[in-house]
């Protein structure tokens, strides 16, 4: 039990999320159920990309009075993966909201969330 | 039956491709060569006392003017999808408003408005920037609807604030290719001294720009969103 650290354990949660997210993708019927299971496969992503910046006993990266400014190599934590997650977190919530519109004007046509009921693309 | 074992087939399949990632991983202790030198050389080049914005504004600014276009793109398809003919009016009865409710809004959009201009004048100081203030303003419009939803939003004011803080956005990144070192470079302005709010050169401004987009384009998805709700 000892080897089970901060990064390890969220890293963990990322991967269970990412999975649930799929089993959502794959089981649900319910459009907006979709797009939630979409939503959580997002959201393992980035705590999965964040965990893997993660650096043992480190502060944020952020010069204040928590880090001695001439040794700030040794005392953050990587601010690239944060940067990429603040990236992805925006255009996450760009493309869930584009879904959400998609599933708004096929209900208004059809007057269903079902996705048994739209087979047009079936053959 | 075959089917969820299909199922089942897939997430294991994920499972193992993600097992990579921890089997073996005991977290890191150092920072890899290019995350120092953000760390190391990032307070004395950018002036940023947040070395993720000076990633995000300056490093890395090329791919932040990107993902700003996508955004742009996704609040422009909602804004079309979800085009509603001028004239059409509610056509749905609502309660009126509780007094909690209202009164509360009245208060508090205003705050989270300011705040949402606090968080990303500050950026380049205390953890916020660009998008997460411009996300705050948007979430105030989302009380202020909720208390008031007949109140009509100005699809042109929300325009204006878009275009033109996108087009001074890429002006300034053009500025830095004439005046400076090159595209989105903050020496644009001299750099400061370090940790104050008039620092790290245009990385303020840049990020004010942003969060006004930002906040115009998710108010515009959300203004639609609501717009569309009597229809359906």
């Amino acid at each position: 039990m000892e080897n089970l650290n901060l990064e390890i354990i969220t890293l963990i949660t990322g991967v269970i999320l990412v999975l649930i997210g799929i089993w959502g993708l794959l089981t649900q019927k319910n459009l907006i159920k979709i797009v939630i299971g979409f939503t959580l496969f997002d959201t393992g992503i980035h705590i999965i990309m964040v965990s893997i910046g993660y650096v043992k006993n480190r502060t944020a990266p952020i010069i204040d009075q928590s880090v001695n400014i001439n040794d700030v190599g040794n005392s953050v934590v990587d601010p690239v993966p944060q940067a990429l997650v603040l990236t992805a977190i925006v255009i996450g919530l760009g493309v869930t909201a584009l879904m959400l519109t998609y599933v708004l004007k096929m209900y208004q046509k059809r007057k269903s969330l079902e996705i048994n009921n739209y087979n047009d693309l079936k053959w | 039956m075959v089917k969820n074992s299909l199922i089942f087939i897939v997430l294991i399949g994920f499972a193992v491709l993600l097992a990579d990632l921890f089997v073996g991983f005991n977290g890191n202790t150092d920072l890899n060569t290019l995350a120092n030198h953000y760390a190391v050389s990032g307070p004395e080049e950018v002036g940023s006392a947040n070395l993720v914005t000076a990633v995000v504004v300056t490093y890395r600014g090329l791919d932040t003017l990107g993902e700003v276009t996508i955004l742009f793109l996704a609040a422009a398809i909602v804004s079309f999808l979800l085009k509603v003919e001028a004239g059409a009016s509610l056509n749905r009865k609502l309660r009126s408003t509780s007094e909690i409710l209202d009164t509360a809004s009245r208060i508090l959009v205003p705050v989270i408005f300011l705040f949402g201009i606090y968080v990303f004048i500050n950026g380049h100081l205390s953890p916020g920037g660009g998008f997460q203030g411009g996300a705050i303003i948007a979430s105030g419009l989302v009380l202020m609807l909720l208390a008031q939803p007949a109140k009509e939003v100005g699809h042109k004011l929300i325009t204006l604030v878009e275009s033109i803080s996108g087009i001074s956005f890429v002006l300034i990144g053009v500025a830095g290719v004439l005046f400076a070192a090159g595209f989105l470079d903050n020496k644009l302005l001299s750099l400061g001294k370090f940790g104050t709010i008039f620092s790290a050169g245009v990385i303020p401004i840049i990020y004010i720009f942003v969060g006004l987009k930002v906040g115009a384009e998710l108010s515009g998805i959300i203004t639609n969103l609501h717009e569309n709700q009597n229809e359906a």
